[in-house]
């Protein structure tokens, strides 16, 4: 925050040139093989051939919907359970230690019991990101349900609100950093078991994509599908850093 | 535990597993005592133990090269904010691309095999190691860093000498969180394409239809990463009153 704004605005383009020059200087340099590397044009041309076609597009598109659409329902499945768990002494003495015990586990891990179980569907592929990507928001949205200054509490008490209230006017915005927070995790590991989820189970995506490209030693293809998901990622953290800015905005105030 | 509670859940789920599992046993799903005993199995016929090896010294040597890279690198981030602001956006641009996305190009460069696992963890752990060594450095106290400059230290000296002690115990913390991503990568890598270790073995034993022994592969993954973390912790708790005993005597 020490450096302004505007001169952050004007140093990121041209370090962002930089990198593409200093990526077109290795690649065309003969240093590094052709096959593995492929250089900033051509994966460009990559780019615009697949949008023009449309292949690619689609692939990005089914790739977006997956995510999007798996860390969605993870999100709000996170935030009802959690905040149950969280609001609830008892609920949490029952269920608590096993979540602790889940989750070490990689969500990636339930990917071959899910194809063993349902089989190589689409249903399937979106069934592992959810799950894949609950534990985040769940785990963020039990900690901020669960740390209430007790005064506000106490407030809730004397004002004898019923317990959805409390849940929704004291719980929620107590909570809101935890699971922006939580969701942002989530975001980041519903991509990654997306495209684990389209390796495995070949469901047209990104991922299906890539992995075709580097095994038919297609590296412009390959960088350009990489290109695509580094934007994914970036874009999908900029939006909720954004969102989580506007949304807590309140807090900064006192 | 001494409360009972906290073993209630698990143990109805494990017995409804058992129940639906021993209804309805098939080529895709078993029982959790079938899944035990299959992990038994496993380990005595060495497989278990070999694969568990082969994907820690995965994890374990690609954390080496990402957080041997990332740890200086950070530092001369965090110490040079002129560098920081130039590198800034390249950083926040590759930082987001999942490690997993590599694995096509990974495999391309090196084959299947430890190097190309090794490559992929390296660069999964090298970006989280940055960031946070990078924001370790740069909340070191500056009147530290003017004393070094009055002893007129170099800057790698200032580094070794005055720099990485302050921020040890935030580097720490996130050598923790980093080698816990390191085995998650491992096993994801070994799950989506190469064919060694715990997540080779999970996979193999889906397609050739043992579930038993799919399930005792998931627990025992889920029982590594918690041992991990679990001896990380009280790595990091020892070092913390090592330090403090340092600290004293001085």
């Amino acid at each position: 925050m020490k450096t302004g704004f505007w001169t952050r605005l004007l140093v990121a383009p041209l370090s962002l040139a930089a990198l593409v020059a200093f990526w077109h200087v290795v690649a065309t340099s003969g240093f590094v093989p052709r096959a593995f590397l492929a250089s900033p044009e051509a994966a460009w041309n990559a780019l615009v051939r697949g949008f023009t076609r449309g292949d690619l597009r689609d692939q990005t598109l089914s790739t977006l919907w997956r995510m999007a659409a798996g860390w969605l329902l993870a999100s709000l499945g996170g935030i009802v359970i959690g905040a149950f768990i969280g609001l609830s002494k008892r609920a949490r003495a029952y269920v608590a230690p096993t979540l602790e015990l889940m989750r070490p586990l990689p969500a990636s891990a339930v990917v071959p019991v899910a194809i063993a179980l349902v089989g190589l569907t689409p249903g399937m592929a979106l069934a592992v990101v959810v799950f894949g990507s609950v534990w985040p928001a769940l785990l963020a949205t039990v900690h901020g349900f669960r740390n209430i200054e007790p005064r506000l509490a106490e407030v809730a008490r004397c004002l004898e609100f019923p317990r959805l209230q409390f849940a929704l006017k004291i719980g929620l915005p107590n909570a809101l950093p935890d699971i922006l927070s939580g969701m942002r995790l989530s975001l980041t590991v519903a991509l990654v078991v997306t495209i684990v989820a389209e390796i495995l189970s070949g469901q047209p995506g990104l991922g299906t994509a890539i992995l075709q490209a580097g095994r038919s030693f297609r590296a412009p293809d390959l960088y350009a599908g990489l290109i695509l998901l580094s934007l994914i990622g970036f874009c999908g953290n900029a939006l909720l850093v954004v969102a989580e800015r506007r949304l807590l905005r309140w807090r900064s105030i006192n | 535990m001494r409360d009972l509670r906290a073993w209630l859940l698990p143990v109805v789920l494990l017995l409804v597993w058992e129940i639906a599992g021993r209804v309805m046993a098939t080529d895709s799903f078993a029982p959790p005592s079938a899944a035990a005993f299959s992990g038994v199995d496993a380990v005595v016929s060495g497989e278990l133990p070999i694969a568990t090896l082969q994907t820690l010294a995965a994890a374990v040597g690609g954390f080496l090269v990402g957080a041997g890279l990332a740890v200086p690198a950070g530092a001369l981030l965090g110490l040079l904010p002129r560098l920081d602001l130039a590198l800034d956006a390249p950083i926040e641009m590759l930082r987001p691309l999942p490690s997993v996305a590599l694995i096509p190009l990974s495999l391309m460069v090196f084959g299947f095999g430890l190097r190309m696992e090794v490559a992929i963890v390296a660069f999964a752990t090298f970006w989280p190691m940055l960031v946070l060594t990078r924001s370790a450095v740069a909340g070191v106290d500056r009147m530290l860093l003017d004393v070094g400059r009055a002893l007129e230290m170099g800057l790698a000296m200032r580094i070794v000498k005055l720099v990485l002690p302050a921020a040890l115990p935030r580097i720490v913390v996130a050598l923790r969180l980093c080698l816990g991503v390191a085995l998650v990568v491992a096993v994801t890598v070994e799950i989506a394409a190469n064919p060694q270790g715990l997540g080779y073995g999970l996979v193999i034993a889906q397609q050739s239809l043992k579930p038993a022994l799919m399930l005792a592969h998931v627990v025992w993954i889920g029982v590594v990463g918690f041992l991990l973390n679990a001896a990380l912790l009280s790595a990091e708790r020892w070092i913390r009153r090592r330090r403090g005993d340092i600290a004293v005597m001085s």
